[in-house]
């Protein structure tokens, strides 16, 4: 298991190679307490990303980022890791040299948002047998049957789609966000963490109220990109595991300009 | 679902229920006689159809060969592109969907959603890259005036890669009152199927006005022309070309790789990442090819062959004073390699060829303009 359900969990994203300083980002994650780190294998065309993610993406593949040389560049980090990435990258290398890779580096676990029930048998079956859990997405409009079928399928955890829309940050929680993991956790006794629009110790509360945990990854990545320091990123993930773990957003972030 | 190993509907989880919809819709209406007979009133009554086949005499004493032309640029709009909108429109309107959104390269499946919106009172939003926006200035005053709104897409390449990504992207959060127009034989199923449906009308009505060539000959840029037109000569002895731009040739240079919802031959680098496609002609300028062509090049039913932009220019040039034809750069492609095969022998003397000539140039005299300078 990734994730227990004994607190909350807390699942930050980064942008493999967003900077050449990327993997230090990925240790002061887990300083701050963070239950996993998800590494976003960067994508020409993510088309489930919003404007930041898309940036970060532009930005590390602008650098030559290769999902290789993420993949093996974060080998041994002191926290437990997740890769996500779209379809291609995976079908691109071979599922099964992909995976194995992925295991080579100590990942746990896989996630492929364009890769719905209709195609991720093989995947499934494949990651399965290397080691890494393939965690499946839900979103507010799948119907219930589905959901089952989700739940039935999903290894690790399963990730929550807080919301009709792309990654990136939104002021406030999705209306829906509470009743999809509602729903996901009377099928499943696997976690169930809510993702996409969380970028504040607020709505990590009020997310966090109905399910196992959260995924942030836009709210960061902005950080990232502006040029805030690794340190100072993972003191506003420092601020989000408080929240979760007091259940009041108490103490705000480390303001923007001290870098 | 699928084309052999082509196809599939590789879309987030999000996106399935309204993929799922428009199969049901889809498969719904195309069976309903009540929809067939509507759709054919509007392509006689609103875009002209049938169109007509010309035999190029001209050319055919030039090349050597009996050519015949399939006049799309001869539909309203000036491209085949109505063909498939005005049946998707409707589909949209039989969903109850009071607003449709499409992707556009050329401005060609962009003026025509535009030009369908307005015909059924829909509300139409067009995603174009910047730098599309740029090369086709007259096609984006076309659709703002028929009442769409134009959105420039900065992202990534800024062509129509990118425009269909963002297209995806706004769907994503506007399912319950948005209908994706997808605008050639690409994306998730059932799109590939649905759009190769509604443009088969050009090989159906080529194949009843000459019959069987020997050799039937299109563009392809994501490939709903060449499928449309192919569809109709499967079960025939017809040799099928599909021509692809040589800076876009997927077909030909591409792998099997899975982009917008789809698996197909797809430009990439050696990553994995999606290469941007480079043609003079902006509706060719897509890494991508619709599923089925990969399967037809797969089981060698049809062949792919690419041209270079300075062939291209030649041919449009040609036809221009041949025929008295100005063709769109897409469906010059076709045109250029039937010049050139006709002048390696790869045609034999006396062949007959069908060619699709899928849109008019009006759209790319700038782009003309600033080629013969
Ligand atoms: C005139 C014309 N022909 C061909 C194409 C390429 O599309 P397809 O390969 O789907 O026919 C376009 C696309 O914009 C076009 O405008």
């Amino acid at each position: 298991m990734i994730f227990t359900r004994d607190h909350k969990q807390l699942l930050p994203y980064v942008t493999g190679d967003i900077t050449d300083d990327w993997t230090d980002i990925v240790a002061a994650y887990a300083d701050a307490g963070a239950d996993a780190v998800e590494v976003g294998l960067p994508f020409s065309d993510p088309t489930l990303d919003g404007p930041t993610i898309q940036e970060a993406s532009f930005v590390a593949l602008s650098r030559g980022a290769t999902a290789d040389a993420i993949i093996s560049d974060v080998a041994g980090a002191p926290v437990p890791l997740v890769a996500s990435t779209y379809y291609q990258l995976v079908a691109y290398a071979g599922p099964e040299r992909f995976c194995a890779r992925l295991s080579r580096s100590g990942f746990r676990g896989l996630i492929v948002p364009d890769l719905p029930l209709e195609e991720s048998a093989h995947l499934e079956a494949v990651a399965a047998d290397a080691g890494v859990d393939l965690v499946l997405l839900a979103a507010p409009v799948t119907p219930a049957a589905r959901l089952a079928e989700i739940a039935r399928r999903s290894r690790g955890f399963i990730y929550a789609v807080s919301l009709m829309g792309t990654t990136g940050e939104r002021d406030t929680l999705a209306p829906g966000a509470a009743a999809l993991a509602r729903a996901l956790s009377t099928r499943t006794d696997l976690p169930v963490l809510l993702g996409f629009g969380i970028a504040t110790p607020e709505q990590a509360v009020d997310a966090a109220r109905g399910a196992d945990g959260i995924v942030v990854g836009a709210a960061l990545m902005r950080r990232v990109l502006d040029g805030v320091q690794p340190a100072a990123v993972g003191a506003f993930v420092a601020s989000l595991r408080r929240a979760l773990d007091s259940g009041v957003a108490a103490d705000g972030e480390v303001p923007r300009d001290r870098r | 679902m699928r084309f052999g190993d082509h196809g599939g509907r590789y879309v987030p989880e999000p996106l399935i229920p309204a993929c799922e919809a428009v199969a049901e819709a889809f498969a719904d209406a195309w069976a309903d006689p009540g929809f067939r007979a509507e759709l054919d009133t509007l392509l006689r009554q609103h875009a002209g159809r049938p169109t007509t086949l010309t035999p190029a005499a001209n050319l055919s004493a030039d090349l050597g060969l009996r050519v015949t032309l399939k006049r799309e640029d001869l539909a309203h709009t000036g491209s085949h592109k109505i063909n498939n909108v005005l049946g998707q429109a409707l589909l949209a309107r039989r969903m109850g969907k009071p607003r449709i959104i499409a992707e556009t390269g050329a401005g060609q499946h962009g003026v025509a959603t535009a030009t369908a919106a307005a015909l059924l009172g829909l509300d139409a939003t067009v995603f174009m890259g910047q730098k599309d926006v740029e090369r086709q200035s007259l096609n984006v005053f076309r659709m703002r005036l028929l009442g769409a709104e134009v959105v420039p897409v900065h992202a990534g390449s800024r062509t129509l890669k990118d425009a269909t990504s963002e297209a995806m992207r706004h769907w994503v959060a506007h399912t319950e009152d948005t209908y994706y127009c997808v605008g050639s034989v690409i994306g998730p199923h059932p799109y590939p199927t649905m759009v190769r449906e509604f443009q088969s009308v050009i090989g159906i009505e080529a194949r009843g006005q000459g019959g069987i060539p020997d050799y039937v000959v299109a563009c392809v840029g994501g490939g709903s022309n060449a499928a449309g037109t192919f569809s109709a000569f499967l079960d025939t002895d017809a040799t099928l070309i599909g021509v692809e731009a040589d800076g876009g040739a997927a077909l030909t240079k591409g792998a099997p790789g899975v982009l917008h919802g789809f698996r197909g031959y797809i430009l990439q680098d050696a990553h994995g990442q999606v290469v941007e496609a480079h043609s003079i002609s902006a509706g060719l300028d897509y890494p991508g090819t619709g599923p089925e062509h990969g399967h037809w090049r797969d089981s060698g039913r049809a062949r792919y062959v690419s041209v270079t932009d300075d062939e291209v220019l030649a041919a449009t040039t040609h036809l221009a004073r041949t025929e008295g034809i100005l063709p769109a750069l897409e469906s010059a492609h076709a045109i250029a390699w039937v010049m050139r095969a006709a002048r390696t022998g790869e045609l034999p003397r006396g062949a007959s060829v069908l060619i699709t000539l899928s849109g008019r140039g009006d759209k790319d005299v700038p782009t003309l303009m600033g080629a013969h300078q």
